[in-house]
């Protein structure tokens, strides 16, 4: 008998798009009833491989075969044909027809001139059968379901065309938390049933969870394959970003100097509720809780985005005006956790939203120069490593992972003490998180000033990987701020989920 | 650099493209239009809506819209004339002309800063405010300059390029100026790209608002000079839906009417298409009401060109 042969062979794939090279030469193999993730930065070249294996792009060279037979779809039917079906990002269901309709699009049964609803009813509850949702049923409009759901009827419309390799991109990112454990227990479902799947995801956590193999793909190439059981966070960013990671959330000795920021018994209009913190030159200190515990709240009543309903933020010993602009001159800088509706300015280019808090150092009187902004703006390119044409353009047009950087950078740019970071690496990929820890890293270091950082996060292990004290907000109530050595996770989820009423 | 260069540049060679066009066209079906008397004509027709253009671009970049600027004219054309009648100086009366249509801008933007409420409702409301204000200061009849006053005529006629011509384009390098050199013209932008941002990065996002409509106020007085100067009269009647007009030049100039972008090159050449547009039309005897449908068209396509633009940036 001969070996099974893999689902999926790709060999030396080359892709040029004008005198850009998007791909060169890459390599993939994903076998039958295997779970491949596929990871990298924007750009790396992630979803040009995937239009290749869907047919919405012809390769420039190389091969593929599927089951050991050759492959070369000309469009996303001759894919799903052939057994390849894509579940992008954006779903492509018909809002107006129902879920049997949308189940066999493109591909409907007839009986002579017309559709042969009795074969489309049975295929339908066939490819259902994978999954028991009480909300899909065939003549449900697909317009009246969830997200979620959708998503579910789309990887239907794949399974009821008996395909073997499926390629999730993004799944879980428009998806609640309850419902990407109820995909991933199908993930696991379908994967015993031995079909294959290829995972595109940011989130190291997913990958760990679902695959077996990853591919990491950098600059168009295929940089490596590992088993994911042995291959370290650290590892992978390392590969993604092709230099050496030491550690994701680096650590040189922090320093605590002079009091920059005393708050007393600061309270919001509804939350939170008589807050004291105090913050140090050269240190960290995080902020713990669940969301809707009063954490965003509390940062943005300390920055006069909220009013403050009583109390007093004193930064250097003077208790100022509690408003942004303020603010900012006093030293301080705010990074919202919403950087699409607060946080940046889509449409003006990158240069104009980092230097948006100090355009009076660009231009005498009124005036500005935007060479002497670029120039500026170039710097914050260079060090962060944003992925961009230049300066002038348009913050929109870049990843998440870039725009979080840029603004990010503006708080850098206005050479701000106090960094109040809200959800800083909320939704992007890990090597823009670890630039962003190493950049938190570096200004809290400093040398000559070293800066102070308040960060909110949810993710416990970046809060203990970055922080030097830990705080937990809860029904709007703060902790104290402990040393995260006297710490464990454990500690601060009792806090946070109201369990026990302080830390030990 | 240069994609980014070529990709604004194209921004403006747009509406440049269908203004040569649509003329080039009209020229082939009447060689009239390459006469120096029609195409100064154009240009003096132009002057009002462009004038006011300026103003409205900088309003809609901030993300606002002014209904009422078509009333604003009408009712600093009555002012003027008003003024004129008692024989006060011509830069008397220009200062205080524009001062006026200065505090009817302010009244806007003090409005929707002070209530919170949406530009469009705001004056809407004003828009007839200040069109009754002028017929109620005049019963309805219009104010006529005495015969003997000829000084306002070079502004919109006689010999050569009238003066509003030349102020017309002063104000658009002025304007393009403000808007890309200085700290003020960016927080236009920052405003209407995203008023959240701005607030967050210390703008005074209602001081700039307020400026904006308070300057598209006095640019909207001064366009109502030169009605005045034009029809030698103030007439409380006049300009009525010129606001459309205007919002339609910005637009076809390139301005998103979600804010954050536009330009006032932009807006006063879709100020010159409209105007051609108009001029061919009655050259070639193309009845009136078919002049409204083809400039009707031409806004639709301006914003689908517009909206197609976006989806590939």
């Amino acid at each position: 008998m001969p070996p099974i042969p893999p689902r999926l062979v790709m060999r030396g794939i080359r892709k040029t798009f004008g005198s850009t090279i998007a791909l060169g030469r890459v390599d993939l193999e994903v076998l039958p009833g295997e779970v491949h993730a596929l990871v990298g930065e924007n750009g790396a070249g992630k979803s040009t491989l995937m239009k290749i294996l869907s047919g919405a792009h012809l390769p420039d060279g190389g091969e593929m075969e599927v089951d050991g037979k050759p492959y070369r779809p000309h469009n996303p039917l001759d894919a799903r044909a052939a057994g390849v079906g894509m579940i992008y990002q954006e779903l492509s269901i018909a809002p107006h027809l129902t879920v049997e309709e949308n189940i066999v699009l493109g591909m409907e049964p007839m009986k002579g001139l017309f559709v042969d609803r009795k074969a489309m009813r049975a295929r339908t509850l066939e490819a259902l059968a994978h999954f028991d949702h009480p909300d899909i049923r065939p003549e449900t409009l697909a317009g009246n379901l969830s997200v979620s759901a959708l998503q579910l009827v789309e990887i239907g419309r794949s399974l009821a065309m008996g395909c073997k390799l499926l390629v999730f991109d993004e799944p879980t990112s428009s998806l609640a938390q309850k419902d990407i454990e109820r995909l991933f227990t199908l993930i696991d479902r379908l994967k015993a049933q031995g079909i294959s799947i290829i995972y595109i995801s940011h989130f190291l956590e997913e990958v760990k969870r679902l695959a077996s193999r990853l591919t990491v793909l950098r600059d168009g190439s295929v940089i490596g394959t590992r088993d994911v059981s042995t291959v370290t966070p650290e590892e992978v960013v390392a590969l993604m970003v092709g230099r050496d990671v030491k550690d994701l959330y680096p650590r040189t000795a922090h320093q605590p100097g002079e009091k920059l920021l005393e708050i007393r018994s600061l309270s919001g209009r509804k939350k939170p509720t008589e807050v004291n913190l105090d913050l140090h030159r050269g240190e960290v200190v995080g902020i713990a809780g669940l969301v809707g515990s009063g954490r965003t709240e509390f940062l943005r009543a300390l920055f006069g985005l909220d009013p403050m309903s009583g109390g007093e933020a004193l930064v250097r010993g003077k208790n100022g005006a509690a408003n942004p602009r303020m603010r900012w001159q006093e030293g301080l800088g705010f990074l919202s956790e919403n950087r699409k509706e607060e946080g940046l300015a889509l449409n003006l280019s990158i240069a104009d939203n980092i230097t948006l808090t100090c355009l009076e150092r660009f231009g005498k009187a009124g005036t500005l120069s935007p060479r002497k902004q670029n120039a500026a703006t170039a710097v914050w390119i260079e060090r962060l490593g944003i992925k961009c044409q230049d300066p002038s353009q348009s913050v929109g047009a870049l990843s998440g992972g870039n725009q979080q950087k840029t603004a990010f950078a503006r708080l850098l740019e206005h050479d701000v003490d106090v960094l109040l970071l809200d959800e800083p690496t909320r939704g992007i990929d890990i090597a823009a998180k670890a630039r962003i820890y190493e950049a938190i890293n570096e200004v809290v270091t400093d040398s000559i000033r070293p800066r102070a950082v308040i960060i909110i996060s949810s993710y416990l292990p970046e809060l203990f990987g970055v922080c030097d004290r830990i705080a937990v907000m809860s029904q709007g109530k703060l902790t104290r701020a402990v040393p995260v050595e006297k710490l464990t996770p454990h500690d601060v989820m009792l806090v946070a989920t109201g369990k026990a009423a302080d830390l030990p | 650099m240069t994609a980014l260069r070529l990709k604004s540049a194209l921004t403006l060679l747009g509406p440049f493209i269908a203004l040569l066009v649509v003329y080039g066209i009209f020229g082939m079906m009447n060689s009239k239009m390459f006469t120096e008397d029609v195409m100064l004509n154009i240009l003096t027709q132009t002057v009002i809506v462009g004038t006011a253009a300026i103003g409205m671009t900088l309003i809609i970049i901030a993300g606002g819209i002014d209904l009422s600027v078509g009333s604003i004219i009408a009712l600093c054309g009555v002012v003027a004339a008003t003024l004129v009648t008692w024989h006060l100086s011509a830069p008397v009366i220009f200062i205080a002309t524009i001062a006026f249509g200065a505090l009817c801008g302010l009244i806007n933007g003090g409005l929707t800063v002070g209530l919170r409420l949406l530009p469009f409702i705001i004056t809407l409301g004003t828009m007839q405010v200040f069109r009754g204000a002028g017929k109620v200061a005049t019963n309805g009849s219009p104010v006529n300059l005495p015969f003997d006053v000829t000084a306002y005529k070079p502004w919109m006629g006689g010999a050569g390029i009238p003066l509003g011509v030349w102020l017309m384009i002063i104000l658009v390098v002025l304007f393009g100026l403000l808007l890309r050199y200085t700290r003020f013209g960016r927080h236009i932008f920052a405003v209407g790209s995203n008023e959240n941002t701005a607030t967050l990065c210390g703008v005074n996002v209602g001081k700039v608002k307020l400026l904006v409509y308070t300057i598209s106020g006095a640019l909207a007085g001064l366009a109502g000079i030169m009605i005045m100067s034009k029809s030698s009269q103030g007439d409380p009647t006049t300009a009525m839906g010129m606001e459309l007009d205007i919002i339609a030049a910005v637009v076809i100039g390139g301005a998103s009417l979600s804010g954050g972008e536009g330009t006032v090159l932009g807006a006063v050449i879709g100020a010159l298409l409209m105007t051609t547009i108009r001029t061919g039309c009655v050259l070639n005897g193309i009845p009136t009401p078919w002049t409204e449908v083809i400039s009707g068209a031409i806004i639709v396509i301006a914003v689908i060109i517009d909206r197609l633009r976006h989806r590939k940036a």
